[in-house]
């Protein structure tokens, strides 16, 4: 049987994703004796044309172009992973979708007129269906490895999608916003980073996305009392996953 | 026969040298938390805390008392009944195998009467009845217990009203009294097992005479100065009888279903398992972890989850808690420790949620 192949693609985003591939280290060795890398622009120009076992997308979909690149990628895919918080939820230039792009557009370019593009960033699941989601800015190494390997295995991956709470009160970490008094959205942030940040004490900042299963507006109060404006806050939850429709709530209550 | 300890120095060098991992409370990321000590050193002495719903500070206090703060972040269930576990792990081919290992010897220090009960709620839940767990009897059997009886109930305190109290009343190898002085602190020490008989007889102590009385006056005075109290009456009818209450909707605009209270909860015991493979595909396991009621994933079965609403997740968390533990496992699963009080992060306050379900009128 030939090995599975895997393709990964790039959209609007930074490449960190992406990288997070190449970071697996040892891992990556044992992963590249399992499967073969069909298509890995970031690792090699040399690609083998689809079908591909799993293909995993990076960045959101912001112009005409992307939209029919999208449907190619699915079309050739058996699985299809977005990673990453632009794959996700629209990523940082989301922030667009608040504002009037033809001014950008008109500001930014010498010549305007060369520019396509959409006037919204959208996940990847708004144009295809998504097999799989990792979430996170960037995704988290362990959740690669965990779904890529549970792929392989034909198991299901463990994907958790609860709070980053769970992570703090595994690893021993005294909450930040009780103890300490530090802003902080790790109950309203879904897991799969280990939580990080604040162990190292940094209140987490989101970039895995709002957990469905949560109103976020419930921690806006406990946030205002840490001394948050509603500048504050809105910057706070218009970073990452600004465009989360789960996030949507806030603005409305957030305002001045 | 009580005896006096001028420093405990002594006894943890007592029990490190019979082999034990000795985990207490010291001082770490602005709380006192719970982790291994080298030495008696470790403890917080001259360190307090202060408490609120959904907040929680250290304080100077003006003595060198180490047990004078109410309950932490964590619990001893963090040790006997840790986040994630191995079940077992095998390679392809062969039979699964469970982990071999002897249970860590665990030195429990300053185990407060509230977690003592809670200890004993997990050992009726996870070491007795008709499938106990292998893993938790094991590491509970191999546990030697210092209990310390309360003399500083903190502010979201409330376990007279829980059906405890200041005084630890079994469940212990030794306990101590905390006696604190201007600058010296001392400790009243009684021996509560066979175990620790033996362990206090190998201890230079000094006779406890008065102290022994005094031990008593502060930890019966502690029994007044709980900072809450549940509501009066029959908390598992009550919960049954408001079933419906508009009040669920009011807790459900305010809980962020993060499931801080069930983490730091010494008796919440939810697992669910995890199975992994490993790249090589060569290896797999299964794994036990904390999970919690108000996990979306809890209540999956196939096609959704049963609780969709935090409405319904938090009033599965407190009639559990309160009211169908006791046709479970014969009593409430609530000690009164005040940790989902103090470390909820928006501070919603069980004995407040309970005294408004209380107070409303039931629909006829």
């Amino acid at each position: 049987m030939d090995a599975p192949t895997l393709a990964v693609w790039k959209f609007a985003s930074c490449d960190g994703c992406q990288l997070t591939l190449l970071d697996c280290e040892d891992d990556l060795l044992m992963l590249a004796g399992r499967i073969k890398i069909a298509h890995f622009l970031e690792a090699s120009s040399a690609t083998v044309a689809g079908p591909y076992d799993v293909s995993l997308v990076e960045g959101s979909v912001t112009t005409p172009s992307d939209v029919e690149r999208v449907k190619r990628i699915r079309a050739q895919s058996k699985a299809l992973v977005a990673i990453g918080a632009c794959a996700t939820a629209g990523g940082i230039q989301a922030l667009r979708n608040f504002a009037d792009v033809d001014e950008f557009r008109s500001v930014v370019y010498a010549r305007p007129d060369y520019i396509q593009t959409l006037a919204r960033s959208e996940p990847i699941s708004t144009y295809v269906p998504v097999d799989y989601e990792l979430r996170g800015c960037p995704i988290d190494r362990g959740q690669l490895l965990e779904l890529l390997g549970a792929l392989l295995a034909g198991r299901r991956p463990q994907l958790p999608v609860h709070s980053v709470c769970f992570e703090c009160k595994a690893r021993g970490t005294p909450c930040l916003l009780v103890a300490a008094g530090t802003p902080c959205l790790g109950p309203v942030t879904q897991a799969g980073c280990g939580a990080i940040c604040p162990a190292y004490g940094r209140g987490c900042y989101g970039c895995f996305g709002p957990v469905a299963a949560t109103d976020p507006r419930a921690l806006l109060a406990k946030l205002r009392a840490l001394g948050m404006s509603a500048d504050d806050l809105r910057r706070a939850f218009r970073t990452f996953n600004a465009a989360a429709p789960a996030l949507a709530a806030i603005e409305e209550t957030s305002e001045p | 026969m009580a005896a006096l300890l001028t420093s405990l120095d002594s006894l943890v060098a007592a029990l490190r040298a019979d082999r034990r991992q000795v985990i207490g409370p010291t001082v770490r990321d602005g709380a006192i938390v719970l982790a291994e000590l080298d030495s008696a050193r470790q403890l917080p002495y001259g360190w307090g805390v202060r408490v609120a719903p959904g907040g929680y500070r250290l304080r100077e206090r003006a003595d060198r008392a180490a047990f004078g703060h109410s309950a932490g972040p964590q619990s001893w269930k963090a040790y006997l009944h840790p986040p994630r576990t191995e079940l077992w792990s095998t390679r392809r081919g062969e039979s699964p195998a469970e982990p071999d290992e002897p249970p860590p010897r665990y030195a429990f220090l300053g185990v407060r009467p509230c977690d003592l009960r809670a200890i004993g709620v997990l050992d009726r839940v996870l070491g007795q009845g008709k499938y106990p767990s292998v893993r938790y009897a094991a590491r509970r059997a191999a546990t030697f217990i210092v209990a310390v009886n309360c003399t500083e109930p903190g502010e979201a305190c409330f376990c007279v009203s829980a059906g405890g109290g200041p005084k630890a009343a079994a469940g212990y190898d030794l306990v101590l009294t905390e006696l604190i002085g201007a600058d010296t602190v001392r400790y009243v020490v009684e021996a509560g097992s066979e175990k620790g008989e033996r362990l206090l007889s190998t201890l230079d102590t000094y006779p406890a005479d008065a102290a022994t009385a005094e031990a008593s006056a502060a930890v019966d005075a502690a029994a007044g100065r709980m900072g809450r109290a549940l509501p009066p009456g029959d908390l598992r009818a009550l919960i049954a009888e408001k079933r419906d209450a508009a009040h669920w909707d009011d807790v459900a605009s305010r809980c962020l279903s993060c499931a801080n209270c069930t983490m730091v909860c010494p008796t919440c015991f939810c697992t669910t398992v995890e199975d992994t493979t490993d790249l090589t595909g060569e290896v797999a396991g299964r794994w036990q972890r904390w999970d919690s009621c108000f996990d979306p994933d809890f209540s999956y079965l196939h096609g959704g989850a049963v609780r969709t609403s935090t409405r319904s997740r938090y009033r599965q968390w407190l009639s559990h808690k309160v009211g169908t533990w006791h046709d479970q496992f014969g009593e409430a699963g609530c000690v009164g420790c005040g940790r989902c009080v103090a470390w909820c992060p928006v501070g919603i306050d069980l004995t407040a949620e309970l005294a408004a379900l209380a107070s409303e009128e039931t629909a006829s």
